[in-house]
């Protein structure tokens, strides 16, 4: 068991450093930057509900309060690493605030997932009101519709003189991101982690075991909202501005399209669903034949019928195949996107 | 005399106008090996989930080990010390036979020593062809021992059993019924059970349930013979 | 006196509202537990049916009541045939489709009509009471919101199809047993919610602005209302839209019409906390 984990380590790393440093040759690092971003917030989607069987279709949620947050902090503080910091700390409260509302009420699985949607929504809906006067967070306005324009981008941590930006910013995000990707691993790896994939197979089981589910699940919900949020961080640096959109049902809906076609039960398969998507959509844009949105539902509609597991059982095989696991492993079957039919 | 370890004071457990368990008062000592019989609808497997703490009982009280436990969630019951099986078979199934005892050896224990703890468990119940396969694979004899291994990993000293028997080969009835008598060397076993040979040869004092009540407890033979309990029974096999 | 009138209209039209937009849903999820999360969008092809409708010299109120029903009818009886068939008791999965074909509709709209605000005029002028006016058309909203109770009670209790409609949502198996097809019932059944949702968004039409993205806004209330309902259909329906309606009412009247929207939310979010299955799972039980 061991040894599958150090190989799994080491295959991530190198084919982690290869994309970093290759994807930049065939594609302009300003428009993978925001990729990595969309990637990070959509493992922390697959990370919840791919491994721990939690639905959530909010998760957009927590990626504008990561957002707002840095935008927030930094116009107050005026240097970037407290805020980043707040970034991740905040929406993870706030989800661990709404966990212990939700698991600890018993809800069944749909009555989550639309319970985190209309949370966003509600964020949404407030947030485009707060234009003018009296909507301020200390010197920050909240700014309505049109958000939050000219807050501190990111900069080298103490040195507010020196920001990062454009290919600097992206080094930065990719290997942020692949930091988290080995943390998630490890997680994943770690008693916790494997409990919260017991959870997902057989929840009353596992709390016939002695272990407090609820309290599990909150921490794990918090952690992906913390993820998000670190996401949405980055691409506020990234885009400069942030606006009541990032809670919007389209924002909500594109990461749960993101994982259901990259497949869950993978830790690969929603970054690249989510790249995959983001990058086809930029491209989409500057067609204007087929209407983007059509295109995307469609695409979606047709992965719902033919590829209910999306791309993961592919890309679990690949990996499987890379770092040559025993195959008596029994392969693990990645859950479907309806497997906790309610 | 050994110590009490469960104990249950006037325990009823109503569903709307049904009176499923009308108190129910039992006595289990440590190490002690009983098994609550009756026919179906008799409150046994009732009076089983309020212990476990799936249900929460209108009426009575419910000590194990001297604290009271009465209306405690599942997981609080099962972390101290506690061992259920149910009697619809749960397990994880998308998880090898490793994991899933490894994970109930892991409640009590740090992860290396359960892991240790798992690979002696497969040892001891003849698992080890089967260590790596995922539970939905495998057939429902295999998954019971798995599941009692899931029970045995975490050395309880208190084993709740529901129907542990069911959908079982004479052969693999047998084999539960030493490892049922061997666990009774550390903790104390409950078994809720139909089958009446198997209760037989496991030859411990038996709990009748008739109508939510305790019609008898007496040791097997007594208790097979006695009229009115073959009345209660009458139709059934013993 | 003549503002407790207003009022009341004020109120018993945010209830209407609510039992219209969110009848089609009920009548789908209630039945088939499936969650079609294009609803809101199947409203706004009704609204676009009655414009275009219009356009073409249809009377208002024969495309309204009669042509957008059965206009969406048939589109959610095609996409069923296409779509839905293959994931019934795949909860999650109908979702996600559902959603897709949310969006793909969404775009459909940008690319037939554009994205500009399109509308009718309402046909009923309004009406004084006192020193206040209110809008007539309120007022038939309530009236066909009442009609739309009364009829799916009367449909649900005195008609075969009404009976068979009920033995399906307790068991569909036994339904089967008993020879009718459920692969038929549940083309009806979508069917018929889908003409509900037509019905809905043509009525509305000349009071929303219909613009592609109009189905967002309705979507999240109808399922919020038909969740909270719980398995009653007509009085869940009924009873979520009053609890709901009521308060959204009262906070767009004291505070403002967004905040009224926020409240409504929140009011959703706190009731399924306290009745996660719905209302009519705690009162009213075993009605219809």
């Amino acid at each position: 068991m061991r040894g599958d984990a150090r190989k799994d380590t080491l295959v991530v790393l190198v084919l982690g450093l290869a994309m970093i440093f290759g994807l930049p040759l065939l594609i302009d690092p300003h428009q993978l930057t925001v990729l990595v971003a969309y990637g990070m917030l959509a493992l922390s989607l697959g990370l919840i509900w791919g491994f721990g069987g939690v639905l959530c279709f909010g998760q957009a949620a927590f990626f504008g309060l990561g957002a707002y947050t840095f935008a927030i902090a930094g116009i107050n503080i005026e240097e970037s690493t407290l805020p980043l910091i707040l970034a991740v700390l905040i929406p993870a409260g706030f989800a661990a605030l709404m966990g212990a509302f939700m698991f600890y009420g018993r809800l069944g699985d749909v009555y989550l997932a639309v319970i985190t949607l209309v949370v966003s929504l509600i964020l949404f809906r407030w947030l485009n009101t707060t234009a003018g006067q009296g909507y301020e967070i200390g010197a920050a306005r909240l700014g309505g519709f049109n958000g939050i324009p000219g807050f501190p981008i990111l900069n080298v941590p103490g040195r507010p003189d020196l920001p990062i930006w454009g290919e600097s910013l992206y080094y930065v995000a990719a290997f942020a991101l692949l930091i988290v990707f080995l943390l998630v691993s490890w997680l994943l790896r770690s008693s916790f982690g494997r409990i919260a994939i017991g959870i997902r197979e057989n929840e009353e089981r596992v709390s016939l075991l002695g272990y407090d589910i609820r309290a599990r699940k909150t921490v794990l919900f918090a952690i992906g909202a913390g993820i998000a949020g670190l996401a949405g961080a980055l691409y506020a640096t990234w885009a400069e501005v942030v606006t009541p959109n990032l809670f919007s049902l389209q924002q909500s809906s594109e990461v749960i399209i993101w994982c259901i076609i990259g497949g869950l039960g993978t830790r690969f398969g929603p970054i690249l669903g989510a790249a995959g998507l983001a990058y086809l959509k930029f491209q989409l844009g500057q067609q204007s034949g087929i209407d983007n949105m059509f295109i995307m539902g469609l695409v979606l509609v047709i992965f719902v019928l033919l590829l209910p597991r999306g791309l993961a059982p592919e890309i679990a095989r690949f990996w499987l195949w890379l770092i040559g696991a025993n195959r008596r492993t029994a392969r693990r079957r990645a859950p479907r996107a309806g497997g906790q039919n309610g | 005399m050994a110590e009490t370890v469960l104990e249950t004071d006037g325990l009823s457990m109503r569903f709307g106008g049904v009176v499923a368990v009308d108190h129910v008062s039992l006595k289990v000592r440590a190490r002690e090996l009983r098994c609550l019989i009756g026919p179906n609808g008799a409150g046994k497997s009732t009076c089983f989930k309020c212990l476990c703490g799936l249900l929460k009982p209108t009426e009575g009280r419910i000590f194990l080990r001297g604290e009271e436990t009465t209306g405690w969630d599942p997981h609080r019951i099962a972390s101290l010390g506690v061992g259920i099986k149910m009697q619809v078979s749960s397990v994880m199934n998308g998880l090898s036979v490793h994991e899933n005892i490894w994970m109930a050896a892991r409640r009590f224990m740090p992860a290396r020593a359960a892991a240790q703890k798992a690979d002696e468990v497969i040892e001891r119940l003849a698992l080890g062809s089967i260590a790596r396969t995922d539970l939905g694979r495998l057939a429902h004899g295999e998954r019971q021992r798995v599941e009692l291994g899931i029970v045995l990993a975490a050395d309880p000293w208190l084993v709740l059993l529901d129907e542990p028997a069911a959908g079982m080969t004479a052969d693999e009835v047998d084999r539960m019924g030493d490892i049922i008598r061997e666990m009774t060397r550390t903790a104390a076993v409950i078994v809720v059970e139909h089958d009446m040979q198997f209760i037989r040869s496991l030859a411990s004092t038996v709990t009748v349930f008739h109508r939510g009540r305790v019609l008898m407890e007496d040791h097997v033979e007594r208790v097979m013979a006695d009229p009115v309990v073959r009345d209660v029974y009458l139709g059934k096999q013993a | 006196m003549d503002l407790a009138v207003v009022i009341l209209v004020e109120v018993l039209y945010a209830i209407a509202s609510l039992v219209l937009i969110s009848a089609g849903l009920a009548v789908v999820f209630g039945m088939m537990k499936v969650i079609n999360l294009a609803h809101g969008e199947f409203m706004v092809l009704g609204g676009y049916t009655v414009i275009t409708a219009v356009g073409l010299g249809v009377n208002i109120f024969v495309a309204m009541l009669i042509v957008a029903p059965l206009v969406v009818g048939l589109f959610g009886l095609i996409v069923e045939r296409l779509v839905f068939r293959h994931l019934y008791g795949r909860m999650i999965d109908t979702m996600l489709a559902s959603w897709g074909l949310s969006l793909m509709m969404i775009g459909a709209f940008k690319m037939i009509f554009g994205n500009t605000q399109t509308g009718v005029t309402g046909p009923i002028p309004g009406l004084t009471v006192g020193d206040y006016q209110i809008n007539g058309y309120n007022l038939f909203i309530i009236v066909v919101s009442l009609l739309l109770l009364a009829g799916m009670l009367a449909v649900l209790r005195g008609t075969r199809a009404g009976l068979i409609a009920r033995g399906t949502m307790q068991r569909s198996d036994m339904a089967a047993a008993m020879g009718h097809s459920p692969d038929r019932i549940y083309m009806t059944t979508f069917a018929v919610g889908s003409a509900l949702a037509g019905l809905a968004g043509a009525v509305m039409a000349p009071l929303v602005g219909i613009v592609p993205t109009a189905g967002a806004g309705f979507i999240a209330k109808a399922f919020i209302t038909v969740i909270a309902g719980g398995p009653s259909l007509v009085t869940g329906l009924a009873t979520a839209s009053g609890a709901f309606g009521l308060v959204n009412q009262a906070f767009s009247f004291l505070v403002s019409p967004v905040i009224g929207d926020v409240a409504l939310l929140v009011a959703a979010v706190v009731l399924l906390r306290l009745m996660p299955k719905g209302i009519t799972t705690r009162f009213f039980r075993g009605r219809l």
